[in-house]
């Protein structure tokens, strides 16, 4: 009789995974609400996590202990929180004029549907008709002062409601299509690392708070945590399209169907290289896929972390995703399970001699 | 009876570009099914609808147009597995970027509008209005599944789905003119309660956003006595308060300018304020830009009004109209209808 070693496997994301994911997209919870995401969450941790506490900004934090002793607290964060609106002023007549809470083209809102506050009541953002306005206004966009959500005549919401774009999640063919995949993809991440929890390590899973506006809930929660090592999960613009004059497209940031994006540098980060070395050889040596993204601006909860206390060895990884903050953003399924393969490996593979070695 | 809510989502559901009049023809064709005398389509995609009146022959006949076509997109080009695409119709790029869609290639296809990000647009956009030609449709398949399925020419309708909204008001895509079929089959659904003398030519117009092709044709072989093209026109919200906009949820307009004959004017004018509809007078001082445009010089030519349907947002995929107003505009058109004797065209009178 030959006993067949168990090799560990990465989460197969399969049905289950997609519906949670749908469930977590077309919650609303923008920055400062993101109550009706965190019900979610603390629904999928609770019956797995040995602690499950709420802290002082909201951040839901879960711990799942280790099987062995003196195990590495490696912390994984994703935002719960999106861009979106905050109604500030009522007209009459059911029309609102409001603010836009995390970084927002304008030029996204016109004509657009709306969810107003908790009970996500329609509401639409309009434009001047065509026939009304000139060559000269065309070509510059509508400012935010000129538009309105309007629920209707009559409509009722409340001045302070949280609105984001009515998109409803939908896969087409390879792709996961809907809003606030920033960061909902990096929620479901975590959730399905904790329902396949690696035993070596004890996993400190941040759900965090006003990420889109400031790194706000990850700078408490790196600190409450104390890790020894960090992981932000989220996801990172693909500006993989053609240039408008047909010239080569240097600056993609990342791409779509190439893998999850291991980030050496951001805006706000120097990711650590021990870290990096770790992910890409994990990806090299099991064929998982991956890419770096392209090093430059932006920034994720990493930014916050890797400052917090006496420091925290931190690194980056994004599922790749087009047009975030819009009304739609465009990722891949296969892309997401790399992201989880790389993350689970990764994770199984982590031990203390990694960080014995010079950063 | 129909029930025009319901018919009017349903409407607004479907593809029906100007001049690809066809999936909301249909459906149009089987609401009216049971409402007329007569169907047929025109060579030029309108749908012919006759409700025969009680009179004896030869009867008068008036039109009643409402166009059923709507403005979209259209492919030029598949790239990289990304859409260019120009408009079909008087689309406003502003409200594009992040708009659901539907690219009817050699399937239908889900896609979005999206707006590249600044470092792929030429040097100095800015935060200026992304021109069309720079927008793209991300069909979220893969390039080879999105240049296999699509090709230049392609249609591209718009695939927001309607919403209902406080106020009794339906928001949605194509409710330009949409909400005008509806007040005509609305219109139909009285005349089959009640007598009428006059041939009742109902008919859904096409190609009316670009070429009005719809009305310059359809009135030829019917030939009116008399013909009413009924459209949405600008409803007071945000962005749009000035001395061309009427209030939503207030009544019709009824039009005054030189493509309306003002005897049919005075005629609607004195009928609706007799009923208590709520109406208000639409100045159109050069044309109207709509059906009547057509309607009005067909062969020796045809005494013509114009009736106006509230709609916010017009030419967005959020354009917003009161149900109200609908059901406002089919009674009053059954009642002047139902009003009409056989002279009624003799003794119409320039007010010389």
């Amino acid at each position: 009789m030959s006993a067949k070693t168990q090799t560990p496997h990465a989460p197969i994301l399969g049905a289950d995974s997609i519906n949670l994911l749908e469930r977590l997209s077309n919650a609303v919870a923008v920055s400062g609400d993101e109550g009706e995401v965190r019900a979610i969450v603390l629904e999928q941790v609770k019956p797995l996590a040995d602690e499950v506490k709420v802290d002082a900004l909201g951040n839901m934090l879960a711990t799942r202990k280790a099987k062995a002793d003196g195990a590495l607290r490696v912390m994984l964060a994703a935002h719960m929180d999106e861009v979106g609106f905050m109604l500030v002023d009522e007209e009459e007549g059911g029309l609102y004029r409001f603010a836009t809470v995390g970084g927002i083209d304008v030029r996204q809102l016109a004509g657009k549907p709306v969810w107003v506050g908790k009970q996500h009541a329609p509401g639409i953002i309009g434009a001047r008709p065509i026939h009304l306005t000139t060559r000269e206004e065309r070509a510059h966009s509508i400012p935010l002062d000129q538009l309105r959500i309007d629920l209707g005549p009559g409509g009722k919401a409340k001045v302070g409601d949280r609105a984001t774009f009515a998109t409803r999640f939908r896969q087409i063919g390879p792709s996961l299509v809907g809003k606030a995949l920033d960061d909902r993809l990096g929620v479901a991440t975590l959730i399905e690392l904790l329902k396949h929890a690696p035993e070596n390590v004890e996993l400190c899973l941040a759900f965090t708070v006003q990420e889109e506006v400031g790194l706000r809930g990850a700078r408490v929660a790196g600190y409450a945590f104390n890790p020894d090592v960090a992981i932000a999960i989220d996801s990172t613009p693909a500006a993989d399209l053609p240039v408008w004059d047909g010239s080569e497209n240097g600056k993609f940031n990342c791409r779509l169907d190439a893998g999850p994006a291991v980030y050496v540098a951001d805006g706000a980060t120097l990711s650590d290289p021990r870290l990096v070395r770790h992910l890409a050889q994990t990806g090299d040596e099991l064929g998982i896929p991956y890419q770096f993204r392209q090093p430059g601006g932006g920034g994720t909860d990493a930014g916050a972390i890797h400052k917090t206390r006496a420091g925290v060895p931190t690194i980056s990884v994004s599922v790749p995703g087009r047009y975030a903050h819009s009304a739609v953003l465009v990722s891949r399924m296969n892309d997401w399970q790399n992201t989880v393969n790389l993350l689970y490996h990764g994770l199984t593979r982590l031990n203390r001699d990694l960080l014995a070695q010079p950063r | 009876m129909t029930d025009i809510s319901a018919f009017l989502k349903e409407l607004i559901s479907l593809p029906g570009l100007s001049g690809h009049e066809g999936p909301v023809r249909e459906v149009i064709a089987r609401a009216w099914q049971p409402l007329v005398d007569e169907l047929s389509t025109s060579r030029l995609g309108s749908l012919h609808g006759l409700r025969r009146g009680g009179g004896s022959d030869p009867r008068p006949r008036i039109l009643l147009t409402a166009h059923m076509d709507a403005i979209g997109l259209m492919v030029t080009q598949v790239k990289d597995g990304f859409l260019r695409f120009t408009q079909i119709g008087g689309v406003d790029p502003r409200i594009l970027p992040g708009q659901p869609v539907t690219v009817h290639g050699r399937q239908d296809l889900p896609g979005v509008v999206v707006q590249p990000p600044e470092r792929l647009l030429p040097p100095g956009n800015g935060d200026k209005t992304v021109e069309m030609e720079h927008l793209f449709i991300d069909t979220g398949l893969l390039p080879a599944d999105a240049a296999r399925l699509v090709r230049t020419g392609d249609l591209v309708s718009f695939a927001q789905p309607p919403v209902e909204l406080a106020g009794e008001t339906l928001a949605g895509h194509s409710l330009d003119n949409r909400a005008s079929v509806a007040a005509v089959t609305a219109c139909l659904d009285e005349l089959v309660k009640t007598r009428h003398a006059w041939d009742v030519w109902a008919v859904a117009t096409s190609q009316e956003e670009v070429t009005l092709g719809g009305a310059y044709t359809s009135p030829f072989d019917i030939r009116p006595d008399l013909a009413v093209a009924i459209d949405v026109t600008f409803a007071k919200g945000p962005g749009a308060n000035d001395f061309r906009t009427y209030p939503l949820g207030k009544g019709p307009t009824l039009g005054w300018g030189p493509n309306v004959h003002p005897a049919l004017y005075t005629a609607f004018k004195e009928l609706a304020d007799r009923l208590d509809i709520p109406n208000s007078m639409e100045t159109m001082p050069l044309m109207s830009g709509t059906d009547a445009m057509g309607l009005q010089v067909v062969a020796e030519g045809i005494p013509t009004m114009v009736i106006g349907v509230p709609l916010r947002y017009m030419h967005t995929p959020v354009e917003l109209v009161a149900m109200k107003d609908i059901t406002r505009v089919g009674h009053l058109l059954a009642e002047f209808i139902a009003r009409l004797e056989p002279d009624f065209v003799e003794k119409m009178r320039w007010d010389d």
